[in-house]
């Protein structure tokens, strides 16, 4: 998988401490040979934006359970834009209901990912959208 | 055709999702004779000679989002329905210590739960509520010590005496470093809080659990159910060690000390993770710590059925999931049940399923006929050898964390949570493989699955400002005075190592100083938790 030459920022952004998610997909795109670097729990957007950028990282999962993801998906997006950041590209996963999901395509995430889906969907799906951005890049 | 099916699958080792093998057909010979009566240490059969027959277990709906108003609403439609406890859902911002203008409260105000900045909105939340009569349990961790004090203030300033509360504080710090996330202070402060709040409890209201120690996070988090049952008596451990070295005298807290589950739908598993734990826990208290209180041996607990056993595709089959669940709960000797709701997995639950889910206990209890006889499944052949294969797989987990050094330093250095993590991953390999079956999710899925639910909840969107509105007049209309002098009480008395906080933190509450700025005045002294992320 060509994931081998990615770097990704899983992040937790807000207070939400659900983390099991998070940590299965760390586990999992290191296994498929991403080089993962993992936030912890409580991370502000500006915070996760920097990181981000400083990391040099090629996208950002972002990790939500709270029923925050409207506000806390977007408030990164523009810390990454007044950054720099704007190439960086945006994965969510966590408890997001059906109706959401339109809005955060719109604001420009390439997945959204729920726990009932596979792991090896899932990869493919980044890997996928990665591959993209490669390209164009 | 029949019958080479059925051979091959006598032949196929069998193990539950803990990973205990599963005898065809179980006999005698695999258990050991239990010649206990319920009542009897070390209690396998249950805490009580009369198990239901007495008391029914208490049925207590999680619940509460938004507005205190809102919130209150909801509970008097509950008490209303035969609900016989309360059980509070707080928001985010309130478990982790911020009030909720603070920037990193914004954008979750009342979203999980009710929001709690001060004693006027509890006074709120509990309007026309008797706390004489009513029990009420809190899931709060990182500011179980404030919402505590908070509800002893409450209590005082409705004229009900201490001594008459009942109810529970989570407080359960230890497990939230690992998998609840709602840590504030690092782990020795949080524990001496802890401490601070269980001794003062035993004190000022001596029918208020002060600890409600909780595997169910970890659980969800990934784990299996002898790990739940081992990690949470590790904890419970460390939390009597922590009183002892306090000076404390175990027969005085002991049995104050109560615990919290969840259960998933692997039914006999679940049923014997209880009988085993009991049973272990009564033997450390009498054997290990020398307890003489017969009262100090017991395990008493509450569980929860639902959580991430339940699945957000087809969501009505969770009602009969849960159903199974409480049904294992109840054999499984529960002094409580909360069950979750069908559609808890992808939202806030609606007043109908929340309905569902109350009279799913009703029916097992007034129906079912199962908690007409104590201990109904005791002298089973496979529930005896599956208590006795249990017991010893978590006695050999708990050995593991005290050769890693204890459970202070197995968080402190990430090796419980790397645990759990592996254990989650392994988890949804093995459903992603269709290894271990979910209905709905990886069989007997339905194509095009949409709006699967009749009725959605919908918050309403002016709550946040709402609620900072009333926060910012709140603060207004305070003795501001008051607030500073005993806020720097609490400083004084937190920047030194012995003293017990608590009264300082009822001061506090009472002068209406919030949450945030009681959190922030220890948060000078003892600094925050600083999580470990390695993988």
């Amino acid at each position: 998988m060509s994931l081998h030459h990615k770097r990704i920022l899983v992040a937790k952004p807000g207070l939400d401490g659900h983390d099991a998610g998070a940590k299965i997909i760390v586990l999992a795109l290191r296994d498929a040979g991403a080089e993962v670097i993992y936030t912890g729990l409580r991370k502000t957007p500006e915070f996760i934006a920097r990181v981000a950028i400083d990391e040099d990282v090629h996208a950002i999962g972002l990790s939500l359970l709270s029923g925050a993801h409207l506000e806390l998906v977007a408030e990164t997006i523009e810390w990454l834009k007044k950054l720099g950041g704007g190439e960086i590209r945006i994965f969510v996963g966590g408890t997001i209901p059906k109706e959401d999901r339109q809005a955060l395509f719109d604001m420009g995430v390439i997945g959204v990912f729920t726990a009932e889906m596979k792991l090896q969907d899932v990869l493919a799906e980044i890997d996928a959208a990665l591959s993209g951005v490669e390209d164009r890049d | 055709m029949k019958a080479k099916e059925k051979e091959s699958s006598s032949e196929v080792k069998r193990t539950t999702p803990s990973g205990i093998e599963i005898p065809m057909v179980a006999t005698e010979a695999m258990h050991h004779r239990n010649g206990e009566a319920p009542g009897d240490y070390p209690y396998t059969r249950g805490i009580f000679p009369d198990g239901y027959l007495g008391r029914l277990w208490t049925m207590r709906q999680y619940s509460g989002f938004g507005t205190p108003e809102e919130s209150n609403q909801r509970y008097k439609f509950l008490l209303a329905q035969g609900q016989t406890g309360l059980s509070v859902a707080l928001d985010l911002p309130t478990q982790c210590g911020y009030d909720p203008v603070d920037t990193m409260a914004r954008p979750e105000v009342g979203k999980v739960g009710v929001s709690l900045s001060n004693l006027r909105e509890m006074e709120i939340l509990f309007d026309g509520i008797d706390l004489a009569k009513i029990s009420t349990s809190f899931t709060i961790n990182g500011t179980a010590a404030i919402i505590y004090a908070m509800y002893l203030a409450t209590a005082d300033k409705a004229g009900v005496p201490r001594a008459k509360l009942t109810g529970t504080i989570q407080n359960d710090i230890l497990k939230e470093f690992v998998a609840r996330g709602t840590w504030i202070f690092p782990v020795r402060p949080s524990m001496r809080l802890v401490a601070d709040s269980i001794l003062y409890a035993n004190e000022q209201s001596p029918r208020f659990n002060p600890i409600s120690i909780a595997g169910a996070h970890v659980r969800d988090a990934g784990c299996n159910a002898v790990e739940e049952m081992a990690f949470t008596l590790a904890n419970g451990l460390a939390y009597v060690d922590e009183l002892l070295a306090r000076g404390a005298d175990l027969n005085g807290f002991a049995g104050r000390l109560s615990f919290f589950f969840y259960v998933h739908t692997d039914f006999f598993e679940e049923v014997c993770k209880f009988r085993a734990g009991r049973r272990i826990w009564a033997r450390l208290m009498k054997e290990r710590y020398g307890a003489t209180d017969p009262k100090s041996c017991l395990f008493r607990f509450g569980v929860v059925c639902g959580g991430a056993s339940l699945t957000a595709s087809q969501p009505y089959n969770n009602i009969t999931r849960v159903a199974i669940e409480t049904m294992a709960a109840v054999l499984g000797g529960a002094q409580s049940i909360f069950t979750a709701a069908y559609d808890e997995a992808f939202q806030i639950p609606t007043e109908e399923s929340a309905e569902i889910a109350l009279r799913t206990q009703q029916v097992i209890a007034h129906e079912s006929g199962i908690a007409q006889t104590v201990d109904a499944l005791g002298g089973s052949h496979y529930v005896e050898y599956l208590t006795d294969r249990m017991e010893e797989e978590i006695l050999r987990v708990m050995r593991e964390v005290d050769e890693y050094g204890g459970v202070v330093k197995a968080i402190e250095q990430g090796y419980i949570q790397r645990r759990i993590a592996e254990r989650a991953r392994q988890r949804k390999e093995l459903l992603d493989a269709g290894e271990r079956i979910v209905v709905g999710v990886n069989r007997y899925q339905r194509e095009n699955e949409e709006s699967s639910v009749r009725e959605l909840f919908k918050m309403d969107p002016k709550t946040a400002h709402n609620i900072v509105a009333k926060f910012n007049a709140i603060r207004d209309a305070r003795d501001n005075g008051a607030v500073e002098r005993n806020l720097a009480r609490l400083s004084d008395a937190a920047s030194k190592d012995r003293e017990n906080l608590m009264p300082y933190i009822v001061d506090c509450c009472h002068s209406y100083a919030t949450v945030g700025e009681m959190v922030a005045t220890m948060k000078k002294h003892w600094g925050e938790f600083q999580e470990p992320t390695g993988l």
